[in-house]
């Protein structure tokens, strides 16, 4: 074996004092050889991202320090060397990016002059060698028109775009060692599909070793080399890719891979005869941009969008950023007016109705929202976001609190937490509380807008299974929107495919994942990380 | 680029209009009297009513207002009732010190403000950042009339390096300006400062947790350069905007510290005519202030286009 | 994150509960507290203070130094300086805190009122900038000067133009919370507009609100003090810290501390309020705090 570029041994760094743990990474090893991609996988607090920051040399002053271990570049410690060393290796030796190609970049300097700007430090170059070495940089990372490209502003490209000026930059003057902190993670399935691959080819011509963070096991079953599995801080587990998706040894490796959803769907019992619950017909959003002096645009947000789902039927709305599934789900919730169409609630049309005519059918829908940290009011308790509907429809205090307490009880959660503040609860637990806080309303309807997406994977699973147990326990329609095939393939009896604010393909989650028949949908699957991989079956078993 | 200025242009006149509106029913609605405050105490029945009819009070409101409209688009602001001159002269000779007093003060405080702010934000949580932001909160706090007694009272009655008061133009005489318009700039300063390097610090620190900013430093560009380059041009946009904004504060500012120092500017003049309730006076320079502050925010929402490549035009 | 967020209660325990720890952690902050406590005090026990009557004239007193008599020294008209500074408090923490309650107040009824009905916000806003675009001072001076000197002038003539503001800032916290999932959630549990204010919008303007209250708070007492030193303030009769200064401007070479302790007092004030302000800011509103 060749000799590692990187090498982490024992590395462990300390947390602030008061912090609910005393460090943030404790006696982490790993090792990184040429040409190799190694993934850190973990979920949220795992230690990953600050160990990556680590080798950068980059953790937040005062706040985290490195107490013991070593970082070798080559052979060569990075913990010993001085603040002015340490940018000396910065973007020469090794070369880093980041999560959000949104905000990575600086808004107000051309895309050009940042990846020049590392030429500009790092070497004594010529202007007119330092931008043949950009366009070059540029064109070798398939940027387009590397030439009129070079002096546009961040915010002209798209998020892709955005993630590959970050690669030229960080690879511009070749590192041995590339860090990527979650670089696919913002990014829609298709560019992320676009992104790995770019990484995967660069990694093979220019023989960078990659250390890749990621909390998707798709990417990793895509990309990866080897795998080091964090929990806590800690390396539980590490070894070849396929020997630890195969054949993990450490258990909580194993809920992991088990905890992501597989694309192909179970068996699910047919609601084919269960009546329609909810319609919409010709149901568009159109949006007005420009103003008194630009030519006026029109956004179509959703077109001619026709779906209908049956009491008890789960049914998976899928697309990507832009596609308009929220737009439906909001028009769907009557939290806007659509342009045009109808909403028929069991028959009902409340697409155009007005405050007080909409309110006797608020209650028959309600909608749980992506963000859970923002989906409940900070300043009032959990047993007051639970009771303020019922309550607003005439139940008496005292009953509402029961309810409250029964629900409460029904999502898992202790029914003595009603006078608890929002932020003494996880992620998972707040989502847990907005699905009670929608069922306290009792309603035929739920609408569910990326209710899993913003969850570690295997919180992710319980809320699911959670969705799909009120489901049945209350005979309910779900409106599950998603951009997650996965998390699709698992919940929903059947699936709408939306692409531009059109339905481009319908049918049973069997059915279109069996054989997709649009060409958006065949492109969207075929992006899929890990979609060769079956997850969770393991070879002991 | 023309059509964005030409818009940002249009989108001021509402703003004008209100002003103007506003001024007009200020004095007009106002409980006393305009009429028998300018006659004074002592007038007869008949003296007020021909004041009243000098200046068009006893015509409907909105023929006033429409007249008053009127005069103002031809640029007129009235005539003094005291001097008989027309407000727009008045203003012509009394304009040059207070536009040398505002203008020393913004440069000073921008150029003391600015690299104090970058310095806190830099230093952010020790000692220097205290400093700087004690004396900010200070000197936001210490009425200007206050700073400029006691500047008095030390630079100039205690040391002598200075004179107490009076003005000289730069133009005649540069040297006895720089030593006139010293103690009314700091006089002055104190609360644009505090207010300039408050928003430079908490822009710069914002701009400090972005994610670009970690990009840069992945890069391995030097701290000093991260700051100037990165994190000060993305908090232009709010410093500038603060800059503008503290111009309201200045107009305050200029008034008293001309009543301090004893300047004859537009300060002293507005500040007379209140004395003598000579309101066509009061009304024009609340105007003309008024205006000026409209039209500087106007150059500055311009200016962003050029700090900002995001803000389209 | 999750400390911002706490519970007014619990804001509330973290306040006035510890005070050692807090002491420890805001010296500055504890330090402004305690001097507007004194200067609270001091102006409700003028009278015990040592004082003699404020419009006292004692010809025979005429503009002598601190002494045993007189602390502070006398004034032109013999009247005790330590008297007049004393109850000079009075007038400024009436005018402070008047101002603050009115502007908040209203701006608060016209900010909400802005950010929730769309109809209103725009005409609403530009008349908010065109108050904005006249100079606070010379507003207020016109305001005064105009309908005659008396302290409830003087409050609502420095009241008008610090609205605005207020506006803005109730309207721009409106603007993001009626985007927040937890207000839509509410419209689809069929809350009506009234109570989402109150229960929503409302409780997430609060903090911020009463930071910029203690701002205007300082802010009104400096404008007090600058239309009183310019003659178109609080009646000459009362003693507030502006007219002394102002009457004491011709005896300035000769007897500054006529000017200089007032001058001292409003200083320290208003250094106290504004830093009680920013110990605030950073406590109950740590996104403002970053901000500004």
């Amino acid at each position: 074996m060749t000799a590692p570029v990187l090498d982490v041994q024992g590395l462990t760094v300390r947390l602030p004092a008061r912090a609910d743990r005393v460090n943030a990474v404790e006696n982490v090893s790993f090792a990184v050889t040429p040409g190799e991609i190694v993934c850190v996988v973990g979920e949220s607090g795992s230690g990953k991202s600050v160990t990556a920051h680590a080798v950068m040399g980059l953790l937040p002053a005062r706040q985290l320090t490195v107490a013991a271990g070593r970082i070798l570049l080559e052979g060569d410690d990075l913990l010993t060397k001085t603040p002015a060393e340490m940018r000396h290796i910065r973007g020469a030796r090794i070369g880093m990016i980041f999560q959000e190609p949104m905000t990575a970049l600086n808004p107000v300097m051309r895309v050009g002059d940042q990846i020049a700007e590392v030429l500009d430090i790092h070497t004594k170059l010529s202007e007119r060698e330092r931008r043949q070495r950009v366009l070059d940089v540029m064109a070798s990372v398939h940027l387009p028109e590397p030439e009129r490209m070079i002096d546009v502003y961040p915010h002209q490209l798209s998020g892709g775009q955005r993630q590959r000026i970050m690669i030229a930059a960080a690879l511009v003057l070749d590192p041995v060692l590339l860090i990527a902190d979650e670089p696919t993670t913002a990014l829609d399935v298709a560019t992320q599909a676009q992104i790995l691959k770019l990484m995967k080819e660069l990694r093979e011509r220019r023989n960078t070793g990659v250390l890749f963070i990621t909390h998707d096991f798709g990417v990793v079953a895509e990309i990866a080399h080897r795998v080091v599995v964090m929990q806590h801080g800690r390396v539980v587990e590490q070894g070849a890719t396929q020997d630890v998706l195969r054949r993990p040894r450490d258990e909580y490796t194993r809920t992991l891979i088990r905890a992501v959803p597989s694309l192909s769907p179970p068996a699910r019992a047919s609601v084919a005869d269960a009546p329609v619950v909810l319609e919409t017909k010709h149901l568009m959003m159109t949006y007005k941009a420009g103003g008194f002096f630009e030519k006026r645009r029109e956004v179509k947000a959703a077109n001619d969008v026709n779906l209908c789902v049956r009491r008890g039927e789960m049914l998976g709305v899928v697309g990507e950023s832009g596609s308009g599934k929220s737009t439906v789900a909001r028009c769907i919730a009557r939290l806007i007016v659509p342009s045009d169409g109808a909403i028929l609630i069991e028959g009902a049309d409340v697409a155009k109705l007005g405050t007080r005519a909409l309110r006797p059918h608020r209650k028959r829908v309600q909608i749980v929202f992506q963000d859970p940290y923002r989906s409940l009011n900070p300043r009032r308790s959990v047993g007051d976001a639970i009771t303020e509907g019922p309550v607003n429809f005439g139940m008496n205090a005292g009953e509402a609190v029961a309810r409250a307490r029964n629900l409460m009880r029904l999502v898992g959660l202790d029914p003595d937490a009603l006078a608890r503040f929002p932020h003494q609860f996880s992620g998972g637990q707040r989502q847990r509380i907005c699905i009670a806080r929608a069922l306290a309303m009792d309603p035929e309807i739920l609408v569910a807008d990326e209710p899993v997406s913003a969850l570690d994977v295997s919180v992710q699973a319980q809320v699911l299974e959670l969705i799909d147990d009120v489901r049945k326990r209350f005979n309910l329609a779900v409106l599950f929107i998603t951009h997650d095939l996965r998390v699709a393939a698992q919940v929903c009896d059947r699936i709408v495919v939306m692409h531009k604010g059109e339905v481009v393909e319908e049918g049973t989650t069997a059915a279109v994942f069996a054989a997709p028949q649009h060409a958006y949908t065949k492109a969207l699957f075929d992006s899929a990380p890990g979609r060769n991989f079956e997850f969770g079956k393991f070879d002991q078993e | 680029m023309l059509t964005f200025i030409l818009k940002r242009a249009l989108s001021t006149i509402p703003v004008m209009g209100v002003v103007a509106l506003t001024v007009f029913l200020l004095l007009r609605l106002s409980p006393g009297d305009p009429a028998s405050v300018i006659a004074g105490d002592y007038a007869t029945a008949e003296q007020i009513a021909k004041i009243r009819t000098q200046l068009g009070l006893d015509q409907p409101i909105f023929i006033q207002f429409a007249h008053w409209l009127g005069d103002l688009m031809r640029g007129d602001l009235g005539v003094s009732i005291f001097s008989n001159l027309p407000v727009t002269t008045l203003i012509g000779q009394r304009i040059e010190p207070t536009l040398m007093l505002a203008l020393t003060t913004i440069v000073f405080s921008v150029v003391v403000a600015v690299p104090l702010g970058v310095l806190a934000a830099w230093k952010a949580h020790t000692w220097v950042d205290r400093a700087v932001m004690v004396f900010a909160v200070v000197g936001f706090s210490v009425p200007v009339f206050v700073m400029g007694y006691f500047l008095i009272y030390g630079f100039a009655l205690g040391l002598h390096w200075f004179p107490v008061q009076g003005y000289r133009s730069p133009f005649s005489e540069p040297g006895q300006f720089v030593s006139h318009i010293t103690l009314p700039t700091l006089a002055l300063s104190a609360i644009y400062i505090a207010l300039i390097a408050r928003i430079t610090r908490a822009s710069v620190l914002e701009v400090l947790e972005e994610d670009y900013i970690r990009t840069a430093r992945a890069k391995g560009q030097a701290e000093i350069k991260v700051l100037l380059r990165h994190a000060l041009g993305n908090a232009a946009v709010p410093i500038v905007t603060v800059i503008g904004l503290g111009v309201a504060f200045l107009i305050g500012g200029v008034v008293v510290t001309e009543s301090v120092f004893n300047i004859p500017g537009l300060g002293r003049l507005v500040v007379d005519a209140i004395l003598k309730r000579d309101y066509p006076i009061i009304q024009g320079l609340i105007l003309f202030f008024s205006f000026l502050y409209i039209a500087l925010n106007l150059v500055i929402d311009i200016a962003y286009t050029v700090l900002d490549p995001r803000i389209r035009y | 994150m999750t400390e911002s967020a706490g519970a007014p209660a619990e804001i509330g325990a973290t306040l006035f509960g510890h005070w050692r720890p807090l002491a420890a952690r805001y010296p500055f902050v504890v330090v402004a507290a305690i001097i507007i406590l004194v200067f609270v005090l001091a102006a409700a026990f003028a009278p015990l203070l040592w004082t003699t009557e404020p419009l006292a004239l004692n010809p025979l007193q005429r503009l002598k130094p601190p002494s045993a008599l007189n602390w502070f020294g006398s004034d032109q008209f013999g009247r005790d300086v330590w008297t007049r500074t004393v109850y000079g408090t009075r007038v400024s923490l009436i005018v402070g805190i008047a101002v603050a309650v009115l502007s908040i107040s209203i701006g608060l009824f016209v900010g909400m009122l802005a950010g929730y009905i769309r109809l209103l916000d725009g005409i609403v806003m530009r008349v908010m900038d065109g108050v904005m675009a006249i100079p606070g001072v010379l507003l207020a001076i016109a305001l005064v000067s105009l309908s005659g000197a008396s302290l409830v002038t003087v409050i609502i003539a420095i009241t008008v133009p610090e609205i605005p503001r207020v506006v803005r800032l109730v309207r721009a916290v409106v603007l993001t919370v009626r985007e927040e999932p937890y207000v839509e959630a509410a419209i689809a549990a069929g809350t009506r507009l009234p109570q989402i204010l109150i229960r929503h919008v409302l409780p997430n303007c609060v903090p911020a609100l009463i930071v910029q209250a203690t701002y205007v708070c300082a802010s009104a007492m400096l404008t007090e003090a600058i239309l009183s030193f310019l003659g178109a303030g609080t009646p000459p009769e009362i003693p507030s810290w502006g007219n002394m200064m102002a009457e004491g401007r011709a005896f300035f070479p000769i007897a500054p501390r006529i000017i200089l302790f007032p001058g001292a007092a409003l200083a320290l004030m208003i250094l106290a309020v504004n830093v009680l302000g920013d110990g605030l800011r950073d406590r109950l509103d740590p996104k403002l705090a970053r901000r500004v």
